[in-house]
């Protein structure tokens, strides 16, 4: 069953065409990666599937609603965590956590208790009762993580959820995810810009390249069409370009880096 | 009934939230006080003895409303423009993709606002006291709370109706030199409204403003120039319009 579904997706900033006329779909219980370098579209498709933007043309479905016509719906079905920060540092991370539980109907108990382990999972238990002011970018990153998966949602964006983030923590965090998606059957839907992070994690990958998408199937699926042994061998036939070398764009350069010197 | 209570809940996390940054920020408190304090010295002690000899009255019992309201709506603005640093600080995004209807989450945020500044509002009262007001009345004095309260969700809605349409801060001295400024000097909190020339007179009446001030000074000195009961309909009035339009633009964000 799909339960994301982009047709025809267009998304033009004044003279830039963001996200150019896409189509492809996610199915139910998968683990999706959009896989593309910086400025390829990733965030703004992501905004667009979360009500944040509207598209300037082509249809998408979340679970069966349109972001448009239907934002209530469709915000009940989702969690995200956002590439760029989003957390209030005037609260504390224990505060910015039960404000999201609230905001999302958690019952008391569940939420105290789920706060406790997800905390722990990020590390930040100590730091609980911290003004999130006071945290590195890394730790922000990690608190953003563990508000994200709080409500258990239906479907979960995660835009570049590992950037600069340590491998350690990288790790607690993908088996989190993965026993959720095992287990209640939350689907997951991340963007990357690393191959390994997409080739090892997903079911299915999309790449998008200039606001196109190049090719989508499964990571064996990819290299096999491009009988390569690798992703980025793959992504090099696909697009004739190899991916680090892609130049971001300035602000996403500047907003990354931003993120690195932060932590 | 089980949605009214969520959106209850919500309200007052979001109520909460703007209490708790409120009380964390010792700067922005008594950055706050300065203005209404230097407002009431310079101004009471500074005009007293003009106004005393032009009319016979005391210019502190004349002011201290108008200083009342001045603190109120300056948090209120500040408070409901703070929309802008959350957009700008990404945590409006976590609001804004939120399952709740906007308009709670508008509510909620002009609640918290509104409250601070009525706090805000009660601190000055009691400034003004000090410096030698005197409410006719000390019984029937906390009924200014109401006016305050009215003033308050006005200005704190209004900041938020703007902010929603703001990207930067870059604008914001502007809406304070031309929108606040003139709406606070033509309002009757620092000079009465009789006898003034017919086209000042005109933008007085259509400023909601006046009708706090006067409902305020109503209840605290017993002079007013519309009458409590007007005073009260109008702002009731104005409040709801730009309830309206405020979540109207806040609804239309995007982020
Ligand atoms: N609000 C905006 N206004 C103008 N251009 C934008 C805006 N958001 C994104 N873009 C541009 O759209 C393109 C895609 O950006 P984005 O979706 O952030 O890429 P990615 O997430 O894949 O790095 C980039 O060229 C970016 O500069
Ligand atoms: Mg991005």
């Amino acid at each position: 069953m799909k339960i994301i579904e982009a047709r025809g997706l267009v998304k033009k900033f004044d003279d830039i065409t963001a996200v150019d006329h896409i189509s492809f779909h996610v199915n139910k219980g998968e683990i999706f990666a959009f896989l593309g370098p910086n400025g390829a579209g990733k965030t703004t498709t992501i905004k667009m599937f979360t009500t944040l933007l509207q598209p300037t043309d082509g249809t998408i479905r979340i679970n069966g609603f349109d972001p448009t016509t239907q934002p209530h719906d469709v915000r009940r079905s989702f969690g995200i965590i956002f590439q760029d920060p989003s957390t209030d540092d005037d609260l504390t991370a224990y505060e910015n956590l039960e404000f999201h539980g609230v905001l999302y109907d958690i019952p008391k108990d569940t939420r105290r208790e789920r706060i406790n382990e997800l905390l722990k999972i990020v590390e930040l238990e100590s730091r609980r009762n911290d003004l999130v002011k006071e945290f590195s970018g890394g730790m922000k990153r990690r608190l953003e993580i563990a508000r994200g998966l709080l409500h258990h949602p239906t479907i979960i964006f995660l835009d570049e959820p590992t950037l600069g983030l340590d491998p350690q923590t990288r790790n607690h965090l993908w088996d989190y995810i993965k026993s959720m998606n095992q287990k209640e059957g939350v689907t997951v839907f991340f963007s990357t810009h690393y191959m390994e992070e997409a080739d090892r994690m997903a079911d299915r990958i999309a790449i998008i390249d200039h606001g196109t998408i190049v090719a989508d199937g499964t990571p064996k699926e990819l290299k096999d069409q491009t009988s390569s042994h690798s992703l980025e061998e793959a992504f090099l036939a696909l697009t004739g370009k190899d991916m680090r070398e892609e130049s971001a764009t300035g602000i996403d350069h500047l907003r990354n880096m931003r993120r690195v010197w932060k932590k | 009934m089980e949605k009214i209570k969520k959106y209850l809940r919500v309200m007052y996390i979001l109520w909460l939230r703007q209490i708790k940054k409120y009380s964390r920020s010792r700067a922005r408190m008594i950055g706050s006080l300065a203005q209404p304090i230097l407002f009431l010295v310079a101004l009471g002690f500074g005009f007293g003895p003009i106004y005393q000899k032009a009319s016979g009255e005391n210019y502190i019992q004349f002011i201290a409303p108008g200083i009342i309201s001045m603190s109120i709506i300056f948090t209120a603005m500040f408070t409901g423009i703070e929309v802008i640093y959350d957009k700008q600080f990404g945590f409006l995004k976590e609001t804004l993709v939120a399952p709740v209807p906007r308009w709670v989450i508008m509510v909620g945020r002009t609640l918290g606002g509104a409250t601070v500044s009525t706090l805000q509002g009660v601190v000055v009262f009691f400034i003004s006291l000090i410096v030698g007001f005197r409410p006719e009345n000390f019984i029937t004095a906390p009924l200014a709370i109401v006016f305050m309260i009215m003033i308050a969700l006005l200005f704190t809605a209004f900041g938020t109706a703007i902010a929603s349409r703001m990207e930067d801060m870059q604008a914001f001295p502007l809406i304070i030199n031309f929108l606040i400024m003139p709406l606070f000097f033509l309002s009757g909190a620092l000079f009465p409204l009789d006898n003034l020339p017919h086209s000042i007179q005109v933008i007085t009446f259509i400023n909601p403003l006046s009708y706090g001030v006067d409902g305020i000074r109503g209840i605290l000195t017993h002079v007013t120039h519309f009458g409590l009961g007007t005073d009260l309909l109008v702002l009731c009035i104005f409040v709801s319009i730009i309830l309206l339009v405020g979540t109207h633009l806040f609804t239309k964000i995007e982020a």
